[in-house]
């Protein structure tokens, strides 16, 4: 088996709140894999602690074979796992394009260079408009970020964690509070770059889930309750009582 | 060129013709004035570098005006009044690199560990270490302690005198144009969009792979150092120092400075220091409470003008940078 990710044992509580209950997943390479649960089940804490922005209270997270359970944020970003936010985080100051050649700039060497202006070298312009096309958002290309309608940010993020070139990336509800026509785009889109990377995508939009994932796992309280194929988890009792709310 | 170029270039001949033509004119109060505004001006560019486009609120910048000036005046105290042969010495050469040395090695120290903290506690943090500069040259008898110092000879560079006010002036001019340029050239590098993004959102910015830290120390660093040289203009200029230039309250007028005249523009920090000093001058002739109405006056841009000064130039100039 062709692990990618790791997590045993995660566990992370918030005061009385117990978010992240014991959690054991394996992603594997290339696939992609999806994580749903009710409103507070505790999907944004899990991959913020994959990412590196929470620290979990004990567990521990390997990727690509090593221990990165204590290591900073950016680091992890490094090593190749981006992720996206449930709620927008971009440079609102900056322009659409700067918000994705600051992403490209990350992974083209160190940064502390002076003096040539960034905005004039063209691999980083070029290769940033080419991730803003994909997702559709070339013509806003110089407008500040701040500019930008709420669907228009969502695919923004898109493009910024895609021009991260990681290999595993992490979408925290990349349709939340999209049109039923952006979503069937942004649901196309996601089908595209199946294969291509491994994706951990959380949302709550049931058709995209089950149209998009390799496997599913379903996480309730803290507790992750099941993981399967589509077919498995749209059948498990366990499921449909805790989760789907059925009978 | 957009209008912000525009202005900023016309700014930059207005300060290279008119204090010269003032002085040749017999009016040297106003080339007193002028000249100060540029060595203020230097630091307040210096501080914008951190403040506007780093969004690091130092409350502690003119620490690094007063260890420059103490780098031209102890090395002066000896060269006139022996001991200490080491660092006995008129050597302008020698006072701009203990200057900008110190500075930047006080930057880095103080930086280190004031980049640990964020928001107000940077701002705490920054201001308690410009203090303790403050304090520490307070307590130095030797060097006159609040009493302050006076600098007897004014440091030698080689083919300018700086005791000739246009020499002077020239080479705070010069010296200030080539600070703009110098901030200029890296808040648009890739190590600015750095800064700048850091400024803008740091979680994204960690998220993205950047290790924020080192980027924001450098800046810290650098700024530092620039505003060192200023304090050796500033001695330079005065012939007098003292600790005084190190308080608090010096550090809040760079920050005015900045803020007044726009943060994160090229023009904006000389524009503050500008008119920080043309306030300053006509105010305390009318109260010696001048601070008060200054301090309502900020108040009141910060409220009602985004961006300062140059915000405004920005608003009627309708451009989008
Ligand atoms: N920083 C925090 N401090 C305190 N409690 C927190 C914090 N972050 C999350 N929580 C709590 O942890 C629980 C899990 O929150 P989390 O945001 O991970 O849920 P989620 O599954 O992403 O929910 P949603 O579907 O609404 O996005 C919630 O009860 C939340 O209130
Ligand atoms: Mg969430």
């Amino acid at each position: 088996m062709n692990t990618l990710l790791q997590i045993s044992g995660l566990k992370k509580q918030f005061g009385g709140v117990i978010a992240t209950d014991d959690v054991n997943l394996e992603v594997t390479k290339g696939e992609l894999h999806a994580i749903i649960g009710p409103n507070g089940a505790g999907k944004t804490t899990l991959i913020s602690q994959l990412s590196g922005a929470v620290r979990p209270d004990s567990g521990t997270i390997t990727f690509k074979g090593s221990n990165i359970t204590n290591r900073p944020a950016h680091a992890r970003a490094q090593l190749g796992i981006t992720r996206s936010f449930q709620i927008t985080s971009l440079i609102m100051s900056m322009s659409v394009l700067d918000n994705v050649a600051l992403a490209v700039q990350a992974h083209d060497g160190h940064s502390f260079k002076l003096f040539k202006p960034a905005r004039k070298i063209t691999h980083l312009r070029k290769n940033a408009l080419q991730f803003l096309q994909q997702v559709g958002l070339e013509n806003r290309a110089d407008d500040p970020a701040s500019a930008l309608s709420h669907g228009e940010h969502r695919q923004l993020e898109l493009a910024v964690a895609l021009a991260s070139s990681a290999e595993m990336m992490m979408l925290d509800e990349p349709m939340a509070g999209l049109g039923p026509e952006e979503s069937a785009t942004m649901i196309n889109f996601l089908k595209t770059l199946k294969g291509q990377k491994t994706i951990l995508l959380i949302e709550h939009d049931m058709d995209a889930v089950f149209a998009l994932a390799d496997r599913i796992s379903v996480l309730v309280y803290g507790k992750i309750i099941a993981t399967g194929k589509p077919d498995e988890i749209r059948f498990n009792d366990d499921v449909r009582h805790a989760y789907l709310g059925e009978e | 060129m957009n209008t912000i170029g525009k202005i900023t270039i016309a700014g930059m001949l207005i300060l290279a013709i008119v204090p010269p033509v003032l002085l040749l004119s017999g009016q040297a109060f106003y080339m007193d004035l002028a000249t100060r505004l540029v060595i203020l001006g230097i630091g307040a560019v210096s501080l914008n570098l951190i403040l506007g486009f780093g969004g690091m609120v130092s409350f502690g910048h003119a620490a690094f005006i007063g260890l420059g000036a103490y780098a031209v005046g102890i090395p002066a105290y000896h060269a006139t009044y022996g001991e200490f042969e080491m660092v006995a010495s008129y050597n302008g050469l020698l006072h701009i690199a203990l200057a900008v040395g110190f500075s930047a090695l006080f930057a880095l120290i103080t930086g280190a560990i004031s980049l640990r903290t964020k928001g107000v506690y940077f701002i705490m943090i920054t201001m308690a270490f410009g203090q303790m500069a403050y304090y520490f040259f307070l307590s130095l008898d030797i060097y006159g302690g609040d009493d302050g110092l006076t600098i007897d000879v004014r440091s030698e560079l080689p083919l300018i005198n700086l005791d000739s006010p246009m020499q002077l002036y020239g080479l705070s001019y010069v010296s200030l144009a080539v600070a703009m340029y110098l901030v200029h050239r890296m808040v648009n590098s890739r190590f600015g969009m750095v800064l700048q993004g850091t400024k803008g959102n740091v979680e994204r910015m960690a998220t993205l792979g950047y290790n924020t830290y080192y980027y924001q120390l450098l800046a810290y660093v650098i700024s530092g150092a620039m505003c060192g040289y200023a304090g050796f203009l500033l001695g330079n200029f005065t012939t007098f120092i003292s600790p005084d230039m190190m308080h608090w309250t010096r550090s809040g007028e760079l920050m005015f400075m900045v803020i007044l005249g726009g943060a994160s523009t090229a023009l904006g920090p000389i524009l503050g220091s500008s008119l920080f000093i043309l306030l300053e001058e006509i105010l305390s002739s009318f109260t010696i409470y001048w601070h008060l109405p200054f301090g309502l006056l900020l108040i009141l841009v910060v409220l009602f003008i985004r961006g300062g000064i140059m915000g405004l130039f920005k608003n009627m100039g309708g451009s989008s940078k």
